[in-house]
């Protein structure tokens, strides 16, 4: 049988908020077990929240950016379950009014096309702390550090067809929240955490398949991969005439495969009701237009004014408007040069391989906007050639240079890679070459006109080898016009 | 000594007539001998209370002295006390130190107050008798056989056996009124918002509202310029100004139109009850006031409102003790359900499991609807019956309770029964409304209470017009014999 997958996404992104949502504590990721959780967030007798404007703000901001419907009242609502690390007994989030209601998103496709996935929801929500297993004896540890940061959980439609769309979905999203600098999107550390809802059904039908919940999944190419792996595990089922079980799943990475969560005996009833400490949150327009105000560029309208105003190619642009700090650095390189293609190349090229190479982010680069910017001006005006230029990024990377863009011209006097572009010195190089192989010269002549452009090559070679820093522009020149006065 | 009130103590420490650590020492003393037979104090915080005390005698030499400065007083233990026991009148926190001040306590202790120590309470505030305490039964010095009325059952009882001549208390249901009322005293539940819930251990957070029992109104005015105030770190607290509630208790009380509504003076309410109150309603139309009977419709639905929203909002409340992070905790635990079922077994008491028990099915998937949903709709129809009648009137009298202080045991077999209890009280408490219930006169030689019901924010006239009535009247002035009672 042909089957259809339904994915939907929720995923939960820490704001980047100082402090947590509903007290003063720092949100700080790392400091030592507990020290960052106070009476508010241990949930002791007597205590009561105070909710934190700025998780509002950055939620607005954030349903702004995918054109969503704002709530103008939200309210916060307690869903009761025991778990020591949740230390109130339940925990404060939104389940009737959220602050963020439905939007939408355009994810691209491998073949250069986008798809519009909708947004269910998003609401504000405070996270739970952590269980430590491990050095306890045979008991558990509880670390309430990160009890109260905030929360927002993004809840697709169920409208992705592959694992390809899902990670490209969760990648989108990853982007517009640090684009919206509301999210620092280390996954590695958790602040992006995502549960895949995945279920099968015959093609053409329209009712949904049973579906699992693959939780907590927390890189795009584990998103790409749990899902695949459960799609497969499904399919087996489904081709045997079994039946999927609702359940709550892990994905295992080493073993490439989900297992189901011990399985609870009955469902969960939450018990939801309005939490009777915190007010409804009532905003108005005036706040949604202040708020809309202090949005950014997003990547969606980057990658548009990449390709239409600078000539890049979609999947040039896609790439390059991705990642906020990447785009930031682009274009600062390209503004200097005045030649976005040219930063393009770069950008995708040397600085893409070096950050992969020592696997590092853009911003911990030692190369600076400013000093690429510098490199490519100098590859432009001739100053540099490619391999020169390339030595001069390389010797950057070294921490050879200061981040000034002076520090690249003193490292090309240094390092002696000013090319020589004088035709006079070019001249009497190339008739050298030219004395010196009569043979070579010979077969040249012989090259039927049209095959000349090639047959140039092991000249240009030969002169490079034998004066290094040689302008290739200005040597193609003098061999053309030397060659053809033969 | 000890039978002053606020007022007079802090009259006499400014004319020096004894210092703030001669009180104290007399009521420490007092407490430690005549308390074992009112059980009125969890905690006694003898050293600090003494400390506190000296410090208050240095800040009046010094000649920086307020009204408050020296005043001792006491706290229900439901209120967090940085350092000290802090009970709730559980087992539960039975090992509680609280680690910070409720709002409140840090007012009196910024104010100068003396805090004696905790007082004792139904169990984590759920009861209208004070019998539901893990610490025991409190008895009303009235009569020992009596309850002193609940939850704050520790403080009335410390106010009428003069061990203190002040207490904090909270109202959820008529907490505040209720034993005010049985023990002869003056209690104040101001509206839901004016006083900080910051540092009271919720029972029901929609309701909860700390007050005062005190000997009179203008002790309660008094404490309540303390407490009164916005506060930040409780979003339900409001931003309004406070006034100086001491400085209208003399206005004239002449044309004030009171609402007596027909539903407070039903048929079963007996004779001698009735007459006690109309009583002191014709009093005040001695003092030019004018009566109106009024309906307040919906009153017979506020104890059925009020049974769902309080287990509601409690059941989750009081989820965090879970004997994980503080509290009580079982002994040897196997797994973590088997440490959350017997904590919470053996820590909580029958009546706070019985509302845990009532409240989580209220709320449980499919039920939602037809019970919490359906008590918030009453609620407003509760709120609106208020709202209309204050078109129409100033305040709202009536009797605080359908009978005088009631055995102990009489109705601890019956909870529906001990829940009647609230009947007049508990619709203000949904409604968010002030409340006071100050003594009108005596039934079997033991105290009734006249309810005063006032607008939103309007604690300046309730208690202008208790103050009027015991300028009038000496119903406050009335004590029990303790003499019998204090050789123990």
């Amino acid at each position: 049988m042909e089957w259809e997958v339904v994915i939907g996404l929720e995923i939960h992104a820490q704001l980047a908020t100082k402090s947590k949502i509903f007290s003063g504590s720092s949100t700080a990721y790392g400091a030592e077990a507990n020290t960052q959780a106070n009476a508010i967030d241990l949930g002791l007798p007597g205590v009561l929240p105070a909710f934190n404007e700025e998780a509002l703000r950055m939620a607005v901001k954030f349903g702004l950016a995918i054109d969503a419907e704002i709530g103008l009242k939200s309210v916060f609502d307690r869903k009761n379950y025991f778990y020591p690390d949740s230390p109130k007994g339940y925990q404060t989030t939104q389940l009737h009014h959220p602050i963020v209601g439905i939007g939408h998103i355009d994810i691209e496709l491998e073949d250069g096309s986008s798809k519009r996935i909708n947004v269910t929801r998003a609401h504000l929500e405070e996270d739970a702390g952590k269980s430590v297993h491990e050095g306890f004896n045979g008991m558990s540890g509880i670390d309430l550090n990160r009890a109260g940061t905030p929360l927002i959980e993004i809840v697709s439609e169920p409208e992705m067809r592959n694992a390809k769309e899902a990670a490209a979905y969760f990648r989108k999203m990853h982007s517009i929240v640090t684009y919206l600098g509301i999210c620092d999107g280390d996954l590695s550390q958790g602040s992006m955490r995502c549960d895949c809802n995945v279920s099968l059904r015959p093609k053409g039908q329209e009712e949904f398949g049973t579906r699992t919940e693959i939780k907590n999944v927390n890189s795009f190419r584990n998103v790409e991969r749990a899902i695949d792996s459960e799609i497969a595990r499904q399919m087996d089922i489904l081709e045997d005439g079994g039946k999927i079980i609702q359940e709550t799943r892990l994905y295992d990475a080493d073993k490439n495969e989900t297992r189901a969560m011990r399985s609870k005996e009955v469902a969960n009833d939450y018990r939801y009701f309005p939490c009777p400490d915190l007010l409804p949150v009532i905003i108005d327009d005036n706040y949604v237009e202040a708020v809309r105000a202090t949005l950014p560029e997003l990547p969606d309208a980057k990658r548009a004014r990449f390709a239409h105003s600078h000539g890049l190619s979609p999947i040039d642009a896609a790439v390059l408007a991705a990642n906020r700090e990447l785009a930031h650095y682009f274009e600062t390189a390209a503004k200097i040069a005045n030649d976005y293609k040219l930063a393009a190349n770069w950008v995708q090229g040397d600085v893409s391989a070096t950050l992969n190479r020592l696997e590092i982010s853009i911003s911990e680069l030692a190369v600076s906007a400013e000093q690429l910017g510098r490199i490519l001006q100098l590859i432009k005006d001739s100053t540099l050639n490619n391999g020169g230029a390339k030595e001069v990024f390389n010797a950057l990377v070294e921490g050879k240079g200061d981040g000034s863009a002076e520090s690249v011209d003193k490292l090309v006097d240094s390092l002696g890679l000013k090319q020589v572009s004088d035709s006079g010195a070019i001249e009497a190089i190339v008739a050298e070459v030219l004395a010196a192989n009569p043979k070579l010269v010979e077969g040249y002549l012989a090259t039927p006109e049209d095959k000349r452009a090639k047959a140039i090559g092991p000249f240009i070679g030969l002169v490079r080898k034998a004066a290094k820093g040689v302008n290739p522009q200005v040597v193609m020149d003098v061999l053309q016009k030397k060659l053809s006065e033969l | 000594m000890h039978n002053k009130t606020i007022a007079d103590i802090s009259r006499d420490l400014a004319a020096g007539e004894y210092s703030s650590v001669e009180i104290t020492e007399n009521l420490l003393n007092r407490i430690k001998n005549t308390d074992a037979h009112y059980n009125s104090f969890i905690t006694v915080s003898e050293e600090q209370a003494l400390a506190q005390a000296k410090a208050a005698d240095a800040r009046r030499a010094a000649g920086n002295a307020d009204a408050w400065t020296g005043v001792p007083m006491a706290h229900k233990d439901i209120f967090c006390t940085n350092g000290v026991l802090t009970t709730c009148g559980s087992k539960m926190l039975s090992n509680f130190i609280a680690p910070y001040d409720a709002t409140i306590v840090e007012n009196f202790n910024n104010a100068g107050a003396v805090s004696l120590g905790k007082l004792n309470m139904d169990e984590f505030a759920m009861g209208s008798s004070n019998e539901s305490s893990f610490y025991g039964a409190v008895k009303n010095p009235w009569d020992g056989e009596r309850v002193p009325g609940g939850s704050s059952g520790g403080s009335a009882a410390a106010v009428a056996a003069q061990l203190v001549p002040g207490a904090t208390a909270s109202d959820t249901g008529g907490s505040i009124r209720q034993p005010a009322a049985f023990c002869g005293l003056t209690g104040l539940k101001p509206t839901y918002g004016r006083v900080s819930r910051w540092g009271m251990i919720a029972y029901a957070s929609s309701l909860d509202q700390a007050g005062t029992i005190t000997r009179t109104a203008e002790d309660s005015a008094m404490m309540l310029n303390v407490m009164a105030g916005f506060d930040a770190k409780d979003s339900t607290c409001v931003d309004r100004e406070v006034p100086d509630y001491t400085a209208t208790l003399n206005n004239s009380i002449a044309g004030l139109t009171i609402g007596l509504p027909k539903e407070y003076f039903r048929s079963d309410l007996s004779a001698d009850m009735q007459q006690q109150v109309r009583n002191a309603i014709a009093e005040y139309e001695k003092m030019g006031a004018k009566v109106k009977e009024i309906s307040l419709p919906n009153t017979h639905l506020a104890i059925p409102a009020y049974y769902i929203i309080a287990p509601a909002e409690c059941s989750a409340n009081l989820s965090r003790m879970d004997g994980v992070r503080f509290g009580y905790r079982c002994e040897n635990p196997q797994d973590i359900n088997d440490l959350y079922k017997r904590s919470r077994g053996e820590g909580f008491g029958i009546e706070v499991k019985r509302r845990i028990m009532v409240g989580a099915y209220a709320l449980s998937a499919g039920f939602y609807d037809a019970y919490y949903k359906k008590a918030q709709q009453v609620r407003r129809l509760i709120r609106n019956d208020f709202v209309n009648a204050f078109n129409e009137v100033d305040i709202i009298m009536g009797p605080t309770t359908p009978t005088p202080a009631f055995k102990r045991g009489e109705k601890t077999a019956d909870p529906v029964d001990m829940y009647l209890e609230d009947i007049f009280t508990i619709a203000l408490n949904l409604a968010g409304l002030p409340g006071m219930s100050i003594s009108c006169g005596q039934v079997n030689n033991l105290p009734v209470g006249l309810q005063l019901i006032g607008n939103y924010f309007d604690e300046g006239r309730l208690l202008n017009a208790a103050h009027q009535f015991q300028q009038h009247t000496d119903w406050h002035l009335k004590t029990p014999d303790l003499k019998n009672q204090a050789d123990i």
